[in-house]
């Protein structure tokens, strides 16, 4: 059930990575940070609204209002980073960008760490549901908290899927993708696209760090070894699938979730990682372009 | 800005050459050193460094706090014959680079007469390496790995060793808690967990008790499910828990969610306030070691902890106790040694006997080390309530 709940979460960042290299042809680096800051502005909001005081059990209502409001922000800040750092650079070499990612990314990490933002001491997230065990089968807990994360990446990744297949805007960013100097010809905003590709990732990135403080409460400091570990996997998760495809990035997900726990309670919990990154090792060997990579031409 | 800070740093480093020349010219066979002879406005530097930043931010910042208090205390008793003392700190962010970089930073650049710091024992060994390649005293209030005062005559600690922390971790569990059966989970990637956990096994294995599983996580990771589980198969009586705080609450949680009901046993790496914040009601009825309580009520005790929290707003941890005895127990030897290079002061150090301080009396052996006694908290309320005291075995 760990491994339901921790792979789609893992999806819903892998999404944003393979979405921006999609249309752009560049790992954002920074991507994990927005994920890093979803949790702690879900942290900030509770604590705000007062959930954090012991005996108050916040309204229902209240999961869904952090989850928008930490979406909205991160959309924001996705949006922002997209069109002071990357868009000059939109002629320049890969490399630049890539680098430029890079110091995005320590930027949002110190920036975070300062006194005024989040400061760098580990903080309690308020709990928003009452943690009850659903059903228990051989041997496995179902916990409402797992299942509520499970079920909102789900349906935030039907309503994704939806967005790209279904509607006006997907079939333009699908055109971006493709081929950006062509689908400009045919009169697609590519500026546009882009932009909407970055705040469509960074809202996933913030649902999935609301989603990580619920199940796992002690949040650590924004720049954590512990986090960047984390961006790292689901970019792994976003190759495994096959970078540049949406559906391969959701099943990649799920797949790290499952291998790092099964690995973890099965084999041996001190080499968890170790088994993640050996996947990528073997998918590189034997399907470098992904799993999906091929099966699906159509790229996002 | 610029040039005022290099300017000030030049100043100070000429008043070291100059007292360092004092000290030269009288050679350690007068008694009025160069340091009473020149009764300057220049202060004495000692350095600290500490992970004021990081995930056991509260440690270094409790230890920083204890530290400026002694000095605040002893320079308004009139200071070392007539001079201040000052205190430089450095964070080292709770990393091991870091920390060899800040106390070459503070011995190399500041010219401290001597080091105190660090918490978190690889830490401390990593400093310590630097301060004796420099030849500079080091005194670690609260590192309890034993490796941590073998690397040279140089160093040296304030607390307990984690063969004894262990050793009264097992006691109180066999005899207070009467359990028969222990699980361990301890975190692989600190000198100080391993050790911990090490004595405690032995330990509680000599006592007559089983261990039934031993089980590691890496210090920041959030998930111990995979963990818990084979715990939880093993039907312990009690679980033993030797990291820091916010893993220990991290921990407290998942054990909890996961139905175990076996109270959790720590060291003194618990000991912050952040531990109830982050356990929350899961970490009540968990027991830990610690250097001392705040509800000690020897008048000593009761003194610094009105003192502290009159300055700092909040009770002294165990660490903030150590932070102000490191610093008092410096001074106390500054003021025995003839003069303060790193042999004379190291030397005044360790013939230190009897040294009263709050965390208890302290006595420094041939091995730097100090011999002392334990208590055992019980958080209550989301406070550490004191248990009991368990004196170091004859």
């Amino acid at each position: 059930m760990d491994g339901v709940a921790v792979g789609s979460l893992y999806a819903l960042i892998a999404l944003g990575y393979t979405m921006v290299y999609g249309t752009l042809q560049f790992i954002n680096f920074a991507h994990s940070d927005i994920f890093v800051l979803g949790a702690w502005v879900s942290y900030t909001i509770a604590v705000g609204l007062g959930y954090a005081l012991a005996g108050t059990h916040p309204p229902l209502y209240a999961g869904v209002l952090i989850l928008v409001a930490a979406m909205a922000t991160c959309g924001a800040v996705g949006f922002t980073v997209e069109r002071l750092a990357y868009r000059p650079l939109r002629k320049a070499p890969r490399l630049n960008v890539l680098i430029t990612a890079i110091g995005v990314s320590l930027f949002l990490q110190n920036v975070g760490q300062l006194k005024w933002f989040f400061g760098t001491q580990p903080q309690r997230m308020p709990s928003l549901i009452e943690d009850t065990i659903l059903a228990r089968f051989a041997g496995v807990q179902v916990h409402l908290v797992d299942l509520a994360a499970a079920g909102t990446a789900l349906l935030l990744m039907l309503v994704l899927d939806w967005l790209i297949f279904r509607t006006r805007m997907g079939r333009a960013m699908r055109a971006v993708s493709h081929d950006t100097s062509v689908a400009a010809l045919m009169g697609v905003n590519v500026d546009a696209v882009i932009s909407f590709t970055f705040v469509l990732g960074s809202t996933l990135a913030a649902a999935a760090g609301f989603l990580y403080a619920m199940k796992y409460p002690g949040l650590n400091q924004p720049a954590h070894a512990t986090w960047v570990l984390l961006g790292l996997k689901a970019f792994v998760a976003a190759v495994i699938g096959g970078i540049g495809n949406i559906r391969g990035a959701m099943l990649g997900g799920i797949l790290i979730g499952f291998i790092e726990m099964f690995g973890a309670a099965y084999l041996s919990p001190h080499l968890r990682d170790i088994y993640v990154f050996s996947i990528l090792i073997l998918v590189l060997l034997v399907r470098p372009s992904g799993v999906l990579g091929k099966a699906v031409a159509e790229k996002v | 800005m610029r040039s005022n800070a290099s300017l000030s740093r030049l100043g100070s480093s000429a008043a070291i050459l100059f007292l360092a020349a004092g000290l030269a010219g009288c050679g350690g066979s007068a008694k009025s050193g160069g340091a009473a002879e020149t009764p300057g406005t220049d202060p004495i530097l000692i350095g600290h460094f500490g992970s004021m930043t990081g995930s056991e931010a509260t440690f270094g910042q409790s230890t920083d706090n204890g530290i400026r208090l002694a000095i605040k205390e002893f320079n308004a008793a009139g200071g070392l014959k007539g001079k201040k003392v000052e205190l430089k700190t450095y964070d080292d962010q709770g990393k091991g680079q870091e920390a060899g970089t800040a106390v070459t930073r503070l011995i190399t650049s500041d010219k401290v007469v001597a080091v105190l710091g660090e918490v978190a024992s690889s830490l401390s060994i990593a400093g310590g390496r630097v301060a004796q390649q420099y030849g500079v005293p080091m005194i670690s209030p609260s590192s309890t790995n034993p490796q941590v005062t073998e690397v040279g005559d140089m160093v040296f600690r304030v607390c307990f060793l984690d063969p004894f922390q262990g050793w009264v971790a097992a006691k109180f569990a066999r005899e207070n808690l009467k359990a028969e059966k222990a699980a361990i989970l301890y975190d692989q990637a600190q000198a100080y967990s391993k050790g911990l956990m090490d004595a405690f096994d032995k330990a509680f294995k000599e006592m007559g008790g089983t261990i039934t599983t031993v089980q590691a996580y890496t210090g920041g990771d959030q998930d111990f499910s995979a963990q818990l589980t084979t715990i939880r198969q093993t039907n312990p009586e009690v679980i033993f828990v030797p990291g820091y705080y916010t893993d220990a609450g991290n921990v407290s949680i998942q054990v909890r969610k996961l139905g175990l009901t076996a109270p959790l046993l720590g060291g003194d790496g618990w000991d912050s306030v952040k531990l109830a914040e982050i356990g929350g009601s899961s970490i009540e009825g968990s027991y830990f070691t610690n250097h001392y309580s705040h509800q000690n009520p020897a008048p000593q005790v009761q003194n610094f902890v009105s003192t502290y929290k009159a300055d700092y707003g909040q009770t002294p941890d165990g660490l903030a106790a150590l932070g102000y005895d490191a610093a008092r127990l410096l001074f106390d030897a500054m003021g025995r040694a003839p003069a303060l290079d790193g042999k004379s002061l190291a030397a005044a150090i360790a013939a230190t006997k009897d040294f009263a301080g709050v965390t208890g009396t302290i006595s420094i052996d041939a091995q730097r080390n100090a011999k002392k006694a334990a208590v055992v908290l019980e958080m209550k309320n989301g406070v550490p309530a004191y248990v009991t005291t368990i004196e170091p075995p004859q």
